[in-house]
Order: C-alpha cells, then structure tokens, then sequence
C-alpha cells in the first residue's frame, strides 16, 4: 500500500484563504453559492497571480456576500453597482486583478444598465453572476432571468414575464469571453476562470445554481434541482445563444453550458493607457 | 495648456477651468463624470487635461456609475473627483451614503442650476444647499465648500481634497452656474504654499490592522492591493469591517465615524465676515449671491444703516457659533439666497425666531444689489 | 474490493492497484444538504440520522462500504460548507489474497 499526493489544492489550502473565523457562512443548506465561493478560490490559487493582487467586489443579495468570506481585499457596495466601482478601481490599478461577484438581480436588473456599458467600452474586469433565477436574500421575488410561470413572492400567480437569456445578451454587445456553467461544472468553472483572468477586456461567466427559496415556492427541492443539472445539461460550446435561454423550468429544458466566445481582445483601460502615452510624449 | 499642472502665476479662467486645475495640482488623477449642464466644462477640461497628467477619465453611462466609479478609484489609493449639477446631484445619494460608510475620500463638485426637477439647466440656483448634507439616507455627515468666485473654485477645490483625505469623508465643492461660468483673474501661488494631504500606507503590519480601529479618530485609509486584504461593506459594521447587527458595536462606530467631523467642526468651517462689530443687521449669503450683496450692504451703508456682511465660506459644518453670538447681541439676521430660504432653516435653528428674516428667491437670476438693499431696508425699519 | 467471476485471472492482477479514499467529515460545519450523499459515485455515503448542534443531519460513510471510496473528491468539490474532505487515500490491490 502507499500513500498519495492530492494534486489539486485541499480543502484545506482553499480555507487558508477563507475567513474561516466567519464561517459557518450565511448562505442556505443547499445554495450553490458556497460552491462557486470555492472554485474562486481555486481558480485563484492556481492563477499564479499572488492573492494581494486579487480584489472582489460586490453589490447586494446572497450571491454578494460571497468577498465577505474570502481572506482578500473585498468591497461590498450598493446594489446593482458592483461594476462601475470595480472598473473605476481598475482604471487607475491596473496592476490589479478585479472580479465582480454578485447574483442575476443585482448585475442584470438593477445593474443592466452598468452591465452593458461596462461591456461597450470592454472594462478589464471579470463578473461572475450567480444565476439562481430569484432575488433570494429579500425572500424569493422574481427578477431578470426568473422563469415564466415561476411562483415567486411578487408573482403569487405564475410569473408572466419574459427573461433574459444573459449569455445571448452579453455576447451580442460584443464581450471577448463568456461562458456558462451550472454549479455541478465544478471544475469547468475553476478552468474558466482561471481563463477569465488572463483576458484583456469583459469576460463574463453565468453559473447556474440552485435557490431553496426559489425551488421551495416551485414544489421543488435544491437537490432535485441539482438532478437536472446532472440529467439536463448540454455542453456545447458551438451554441448558437440565441437558443439557448431558459425560459422554463420543467423536465424539458435544457441548460445548455460551456464557453461560448473567447477571442482576442483589447479592453479600454489597455487603450486608454496607449492614449496617455501619446498625450504625454506630446501627440 | 499643456502637459503638468498650472505653475504658479496670474491667470484668467472660467470658474469650472479653475476647478480642474485646482483638482490636479491638488493631486486628483481620476475623474468620472456624466454630461450636465452647467459642469460640463469641468468633464470636458477633465478629459483634455487628464491624459496630459498621467491620469484616467471616463465619461460613464450615468451619475450613479459616475460617483461610484470615483469611490472606486478613491479605493485604488488614487485622489477622485466628479462633476455634476442638481439632478445628477439627487442620483448621487445613495453613494455618497456609501462613502461615508466605508470612509472613503471623494470630492463632488456641484454647479447647481435652477431646480427642483429639470428646472433651469442653464441659469443659476442655490437650491442643493440642504441636500448637500441631508440628501442621503440615514445618519451622515459631509463637509461642503462655498466658493464665490473663480479663485475660490480654485483654492477650494485643493482644499476639499485635504479635508477629503484627512477625514476620509466626502466632499463636496457647492458652486453655482455663474461661479462656474464666470471668468476672472486666479491666481496660483508658489507650490510651497499650498498644502496638499497625501495618502500614506500605515506601519502596522497587515496581521494586526483593523480598517476600522476604535483607537484611531480617523482610521488609517489603505488601498486595495496594498497588501492589507481588507474587506469593507456598506453595511452596518464592527472595527474588522465584517457585517454586524449588534447594537452596542454599531453605535460605537456610527459615532465615531459622525465624530470625525462633529469633534473637529471648527477647525473645519468657514466664514467670511464684514463690518459686522457695530452692525444691527446681519446679512448672511454665499456663491454668487455674496456679489449683490457686497455692493447692497455698501449702499445700505451710505445710507446710513448699519449692515453687516457674514459669508458662509462651508455650508456644513454650518458656521452656527458667531451668528449665534451675534443674533444675542441683539443684531437681526437676513439671510439672503436664491433659493425659498435653506440656509435660513438651518440659521433659524440657532437664533431666536423673530430675529431671522428670509428673502425667498425663485432660481433663475441673482437677486440684484437694489432688490437686496429694499429687503434691508424693510428689515431695518421693522 | 472487487469481485471477479470465474474467469481466467490476469497473472499480474495481486499488484494492480486502485485507490481507496478516506473521508473526513466536520460535522459541525454541515447544513444537511446531501449533495455529497447524491452525488458520490459509488454510494459510500449516506445519512446518518443524527443530528448536529445546528439541527442538520449530517453525512456518515456507510458501514461496510468504507472501502468502496475512490477517493474522486466529488464529496469535496460539491458540497457548499467546506466540511468535508479527502483526507488522502491509499492504494490497494484490487485482488485481495486468497482468489
């Protein structure tokens, strides 16, 4: 018999960045978000840029109070604008490593406005949205990407709106990475946003996961939500995005991930600098 | 203009321009901003000059991206500004909530226009001056500047950046149209003489340093990548910075942050006074409205009444403690603004009521020195 | 351990070796959640219908099956609280002595 070496860090080396004296931490039994909290952390430790240089931020919700737990600079702002600060910070350090962390209600409803501006100038930032398709931390209303039908505090009846298919929406204001994964995909998601750091520009990530407060209204638990992740899932990463919303949640839909976009890309504050040069020399 | 900041020298600038090289000389390397009149000048000075300083501008997508943005960049360690009039200045709120909470440095420049609502973009108003410190939710302070003139624009803009960074709380510069717009002589001293409060690291190790440390009036500022590995939020908070509901520990630190500025209120406020020692009516104004004023009281004067000047120079902390002084000597108070009477609200909390008088005044025009000197003449007689 | 039919056996089959993990499990830090249960893949773990001081059933390697662990580290990636690990694994003969 012989002993052998973990090769991917411990759970034990992903604590030593935790703020483990906070723990155990705030999120459900059964919420995805403590899932992706790791893969972050992995992702960070296998990125090869020293943790000092990494910093999150947050806006409001379950999903943003993930840097809270993370033993590395972290700024939990005001709802929906976690973005504008974190390209206001990384405008003016670059040197820095900026993720931005935080649920569908606060990037993609209140935040919309800031989510698609940020990707119009191509801001050199990372954003991480946590998809659990309600505004869990207030008691499960519906939001931008809850599905129609869905039982949810403010649409007792069915929800009859539409949602937004976030990949689709990001990718055609022309982002250089985006990629899609379900909380299941654990290591996927390590590999991307391992990816996501080294991208000059917006790279954006969904990860799909699951909400007690949500599954509880829809007669549904977490885990057997979780199921169809396992049963339900396409990886594609040819996808055309136009298909692959989802607009219902029943034993037909089909969550279709992978990395869809990855292209070569300049970001604005790369370019802005390239301006400053110029400027200065006297051009 | 060229590349570096304004040497010392006589210039002729437009209030707005001497704003922004008020802002770099005192160090300000990041400005976002969102179009507005009338501070447009300010973003699109800011635009040209930044590059040629070695700074970063963007134009975001609205004021609330804008504020934030420059929260963001105070964080970097970096000294931020923006520019806006009243609406943009309303969106603001809940930042600068924000900023106060996790004590961040910021300076805004509010050139105020005609309000409420759209008002009168391109004509002058003094209706923010309430909002400035009551605008958010919550308990908070801020510390505002009036300035009355292009060279105040200048001096106070170096200024707010001092007391920004010093205190760590947010600043606003509360201009107005025609003080923004206007064009006069600025004069930049020697750089020898002016100071500018610049962010140093702290020498406690990462280990032992707490963000929010009770011993310190004015804890330690770091930046993000700094090492420290810090974690601040807007919510209620305890000396680590993690979130906390315990009541006893949120009190302690709601007041020690509110003491930054209540223990520190007269190194921090300013006004301007004259002819005030045998006056029996006080006229208390500030930005444009301090002109008319200058000359009604001279003509109020040769006339034989006996008025005085009082000029705020900061709207908060409110200069309260000589007009209060004066208002129990005896002497009347006019207050005198183009507004339907603030500043007079908060004044009237510290004199006695039958001594204060207001002159409500509907944006859009300066009251003139002849409409001033009838108010003081109707006052006087009564 | 692995049974094998009656068939021919390969000569080397006493050195293969496979790996065999050993969980740990912090059970104070456990919500309940079972994913780790669903979504091992050999079924070593189940519920063990005790209680923490949170009042969350935690997770037990089911008796007997402490051998079938492959030591994948599904359980370690998948569960939300951090509270249970691959501590390490050995590696065992697939055949034990005595086929």
């Amino acid at each position: 018999m012989s002993e052998a070496k973990l090769i991917r860090p411990s759970i034990d080396e992903i604590k030593s960045l935790l703020r483990v004296e906070r723990l155990p931490h705030i999120w459900c039994p059964s919420c995805g978000i403590g899932i992706v909290a790791k893969a972050y952390v992995e992702a960070l430790l296998r990125s090869g840029i020293p943790p000092e240089k990494h910093v999150l931020v947050s806006g409001i919700g379950c999903s943003s109070r993930m840097p809270g737990y993370i033993k590395i600079d972290g700024y939990h702002v005001i709802h929906g604008r976690a973005i504008p600060f974190a390209v206001g910070l990384k405008t003016v350090r670059p040197e820095l490593e900026v993720t931005v962390f935080a649920g569908d209600g606060d990037l993609s409803t209140i935040g919309g406005n800031h989510l698609i501006h940020a990707i119009r100038r191509n801001d050199d930032i990372n954003v991480i949205m946590i998809n659990n398709f309600t505004y869990g931390m207030t008691g499960g209303q519906y939001g931008g990407t809850t599905p129609e039908g869905s039982r949810t505090l403010t649409s007792p009846y069915g929800h009859i709106e539409g949602t937004f298919n976030v990949p689709l929406l990001v990718a055609s204001i022309g982002a250089p990475y985006v990629a899609r994964w379900t909380v299941l995909h654990y290591r996927q998601i390590v590999d991307t946003i391992v990816e996501m750091f080294n991208i000059d520009g917006f790279a954006f990530l969904e990860v799909i996961s699951p909400c007690i407060i949500y599954t509880d209204m829809n007669r549904r638990d977490a885990i057997s939500l979780m199921r169809m992740f396992r049963e339900q899932s396409d990886i594609d990463h040819k996808a055309d995005l136009r298909n692959i919303g989802i607009n219902r949640l029943n034993e037909e839909t089909r969550f279709v991930v992978g990395k869809f976009v990855h292209r070569p890309s300049e970001s604005y504050q790369t370019k802005y600098r390239r301006l400053v040069e110029k400027v200065m020399k006297g051009g | 203009m060229n590349n570096g900041v304004l040497k010392p020298g006589d210039y002729f600038l437009r209030g707005n321009y001497a704003c922004v090289e008020g802002a770099l000389l005192a160090g300000c390397r990041f400005f976002a901003g969102y179009p507005i009149t009338p501070s447009n000048e300010i973003s699109a000075m800011m635009a040209r000059r930044m590059p040629q300083v070695g700074g970063s501008f963007i134009q975001f997508e609205d004021e609330i991206a804008s504020i934030v943005g420059v929260i963001g960049a105070a964080n970097g360690g970096v000294k931020s500004m923006t520019a806006t009039s009243g609406p943009g200045f309303s969106l603001m709120q809940e930042a600068i909530g924000l900023a106060f909470m996790i004590e961040t440095p910021i300076v805004i420049v509010d050139v105020q226009r005609g309000g409420p609502s759209t008002g009168l973009p391109t004509q002058v108003g003094q209706g923010d001056f309430i909002q400035t410190n009551f605008g958010s939710h919550g308990d908070y302070e801020t510390v505002v500047y009036l300035p009355n003139s292009p060279q105040e624009m200048f001096d106070m803009t170096i200024e707010a950046f001092n007391t920004a960074w010093r205190y760590r709380v947010p600043v606003i510069v509360l201009a107005d149209q025609m003080i923004g717009q206007m064009i006069e002589k600025v004069s930049v001293p020697p750089y020898d003489e002016i100071e500018i409060v610049e962010y140093e690291k702290p020498d406690v190790p990462p280990e032992e340093f707490l963000p929010f440390d009770f011993r310190y009036e004015v804890p330690p500022f770091v930046a993000a990548g700094d090492g420290y590995r810090i974690h601040l939020t807007g919510l209620a908070h305890d000396e680590r910075g993690y979130p906390t509901t315990n009541h006893e520990i949120y009190s302690k630190m709601l007041l020690r942050k509110l003491r930054k500025i209540w223990d520190n209120e007269d190194r921090i406020m300013e006004w301007e006074e004259q002819l005030t020692e045998d006056a029996n009516l006080i006229v208390v104004s500030y930005g444009i409205t301090s002109r008319s004023v200058y000359k009604a009281v001279r003509d109020a004067r040769e006339k034989g009444m006996k008025v005085g000047i009082y000029r705020l120079k900061t709207a908060w902390p409110f200069p309260y403690k000589r007009l209060r002084e004066m208002a129990n000597e005896g002497k009347d108070i006019l207050v005198v603004e183009v507004n339907m009477g603030q500043a007079y609200r908060v004044a009237k909390q510290y004199v006695p009521h039958d001594s204060i008088y207001c002159m409500p005044w509907a944006p859009g025009k300066v009251p003139t020195p002849e409409a001033i000197l009838k108010k003081i003449e109707e006052v006087y007689r009564a | 351990m692995i049974r094998i039919p009656n068939r021919r056996i390969p000569l080397n089959v006493k050195r293969v070796l496979r790996p065999v993990g050993r969980v740990e499990i912090d059970i104070e830090l456990c919500k309940g959640c079972h994913y780790c249960i669903e979504f091992c893949p050999t079924g070593v773990l189940g519920r063990s219908g005790k209680v923490n001081k949170q009042g969350y059933e935690y997770p037990i390697i089911i008796p007997g099956k402490e051998e079938e662990c492959i030591g994948c580290g599904m359980c370690e990636r998948i569960c939300p609280d951090y509270c249970i690990k691959v501590r390490d694994f050995l590696y065992k003969p697939v055949i034990e002595e005595g086929i």
